[in-house]
């Protein structure tokens, strides 16, 4: 381990998360067996900024999902006669500078953003830990070979890889070129917890005995080494989702992201950026729905890491 | 020590080329005609095309390409815009703004952040330690440019408190605010790095021995918790210049700071394929010798680690 001293941003937010051989792993005498995360269910139940997180990533997962429930405006009926209106009780949120309602707009925006998040992180984690516990478990010259490759990928910031590549994909940028953008450079932090973290549950006493019952290394892995050593895996990519939400709208915002007349909070904001000073409407509400999306995500990631750490039982 | 910092360096060799090429490839292998781009609308006349194309060697194979463009990279040679002008000049020319707006968010993060840090460490989960929790969290999922954009409407026009727009030449009270938005996420990074550095280091044994020799609290916080303490932050200081530049992209265009982020968004919006790459490549070397730096930093400040 000798590259791992670094901390990304996102790091930096789950710093003690990498001790999973802390836990011990047989329950104490207690009737029913107490895994790891039933213990943190339990712990969360009870904890404020969990239960406000989730109820927020709920709203917004299902405003994602059905916006009708929440808006029976069409956010593309515009009309140019009602440009530029502050809210009012026709128009909550007021309107655009094509005269489209906004709050239909920013509800309608949460689809954008809540899928990429969701997407890149989902296939960032797969990959990170497909290649993170192949190469933290196998070792030798694979593991030399994937930590060379993740080097390559980490030595290019997310947001300057994605602005030259999708800057080259001028005119064809949906939501899947920009997921397939961010996954492609979001895995590589992962991929480094992931492989540090079966490094340290590989050495355990567990996984020789599964070893010297005969398992084959497939169910020692899925088994014992994936099961043991995926928390902080688990807990960044909670918060993965919320800095890939704030990246799509940055990216969107400097005209490299979803394109019009794709509905987006970040595309939203690029739209009105010259008209914030006489019309803050137009920022206050796709930027309050924005960062309070993400600011779910990541106090739930923090909630998680708080209760899935056994250093601070 | 010694093969450590071998090894380390030969890394940062890989870590180069593979990284240029990547850039190269991602931007040149997508189909696509670069002289067209050039003449836009007008028609070009082939001799004028014939020269072009040799000159960019764009009849060469694509690994000659590739070579042409990392020596030329290593010779400070990083292309040129469609009017002709060398993409090094234009550096030269905006880069020492955003080094200094880079510099400045970087006192603001360390005197604020630092502060905050410890303040909280040394109060853990008392009201303080709380605040600083949730309001780091808050400021942290704000994404930069609504920071920015709050904060030059607020502080900027309704309190009138700052000026909106740096100016050109910048002067030091036009980088102010945004030198505090540019500071402000990595501020609340740095602050919550402190605390749990500072929490860890308060349960040490060193701390409990100094305590146990009878030293003042203040000296036992000044010195023994708060200088080692200060490790992991200090090397995440030096990564975070990387992110600074990054972060300066979107504050320097809010802003109007003619630095080498605004010139950056502009080639963006000009559709300027050769500035972009030439940008974002000298931005990509400086974050991977920063990492560089930082671990060679790490493995002096901190004689625990063993690097064998």
């Amino acid at each position: 381990m000798t590259d791992t001293t670094n901390k990304t941003p996102a790091e930096v937010l789950a710093p003690d998360v990498v001790t999973p051989e802390v836990v011990p792993p047989q329950a104490p005498t207690q009737d029913k067996p107490a895994s790891l995360w039933s213990d943190a269910w339990k712990e969360l139940r009870r904890k404020p900024g969990f239960i406000i997180s989730a109820l927020l990533v709920i709203l917004m997962v299902v405003m994602a999902a059905f916006p009708t429930l929440f808006t029976s405006v069409d956010p593309r009926d515009c009309s140019l006669i009602d440009a530029l209106q502050t809210p009012s009780a026709e128009h909550r949120f007021g309107t655009d500078l094509q005269g489209c309602d906004y709050y239909a707009r920013t509800i309608w925006g949460a689809r954008a953003s809540v899928s990429i998040g969701l997407i890149v992180t989902f296939f960032s984690t797969i990959i990170a830990v497909a290649l993170g516990s192949l190469s933290g478990y196998k070792g030798g010259w694979l593991d030399s070979t994937l930590s060379r490759f993740t080097d390559i990928m980490f030595a290019i910031p997310l947001i300057l890889g994605a602005l030259v590549i999708l800057n080259a994909l001028a005119g064809s940028r949906g939501v899947l070129q920009v997921s397939a953008v961010l996954i492609a450079f979001g895995w590589p932090t992962m991929m480094r917890l992931m492989r540090s973290s079966v490094l340290s549950v590989k050495e355990l006493d567990f996984i020789d005995a599964a070893r010297a019952l005969g398992a084959s290394d497939w169910r020692i892995i899925t088994r014992h080494v994936l099961a043991n050593g995926i928390t902080p895996v688990v807990v960044y990519a909670t918060i993965t989702v919320g800095v890939i939400i704030s990246a799509e709208a940055s990216l969107s915002f400097l005209n490299v992201g979803l394109q019009l007349p794709a509905i987006s909070w970040g595309l939203m904001i690029n739209t009105a950026q010259n008209r914030i000073l006489a019309f803050p409407h137009l920022l206050f509400f796709p930027g309050l729905f924005l960062s309070m999306t993400v600011f779910a995500f990541i106090l739930m990631g923090d909630a998680l890491r708080d209760a899935l750490d056994p250093k601070l039982r | 020590m010694t093969s450590y910092i071998i090894r380390r360096v030969g890394q940062f060799v890989l870590v180069f080329f593979a990284a240029t090429f990547l850039i190269f490839s991602m931007v040149f292998a997508i189909p696509g005609d670069p002289i067209r781009a050039i003449a836009g609308e007008k028609p070009m006349p082939d001799s004028l095309r014939q020269t072009l194309v040799q000159r960019y060697h764009l009849d060469e194979p694509y690994m000659v390409q590739y070579y042409y463009y990392v020596t030329g990279v290593i010779q400070g040679d990083l292309g040129e815009s469609f009017n002709q002008r060398p993409v090094l000049d234009i550096i030269k020319e905006r880069f020492p703004r955003t080094l200094r707006l880079a510099i400045y968010a970087f006192i603001i993060e360390m005197v604020i952040g630092v502060t905050a840090g410890v303040w909280a460490g040394i109060r853990k989960d008392k009201f303080l330690d709380s605040l600083v929790k949730v309001s780091t969290v808050a400021v942290i999922s704000i994404p930069i440019f609504v920071l920015g954009f709050m904060a030059q409407l607020f502080i900027g026009v309704r309190l009138g408190w700052l000026p909106v727009t740096a100016g050109n030449p910048p002067s030091l009270y036009g980088y102010l605010l945004p030198a505090i938005v540019l500071a402000a996420v990595s501020l609340a990074y740095v602050a919550r790095l402190t605390r749990s550095s500072v929490v860890e280091n308060l349960r040490s044994d060193y701390v409990r021995t100094a305590k146990a020799k009878g030293l003042s609290q203040r000296r036992v916080i000044g010195v023994h918790t708060f200088r080692n303490s200060l490790i992991p932050v200090i090397t995440f200081l030096a990564i975070d210049l990387g992110a600074l530049m990054g972060g300066a992209i979107i504050t320097e265009t809010i802003f109007n700071v003619p630095g080498i982020g605004q010139a950056l968004y502009q080639s963006v919006i000009a559709q300027e394929g050769a500035v972009v790459v030439g940008i974002v490549t000298l931005l990509v070397i400086i974050y991977a010798v920063a990492n560089l730096v930082v671990d060679v930093m790490y493995a002096v400040l901190d004689p625990r680690i063993r690097y064998d």
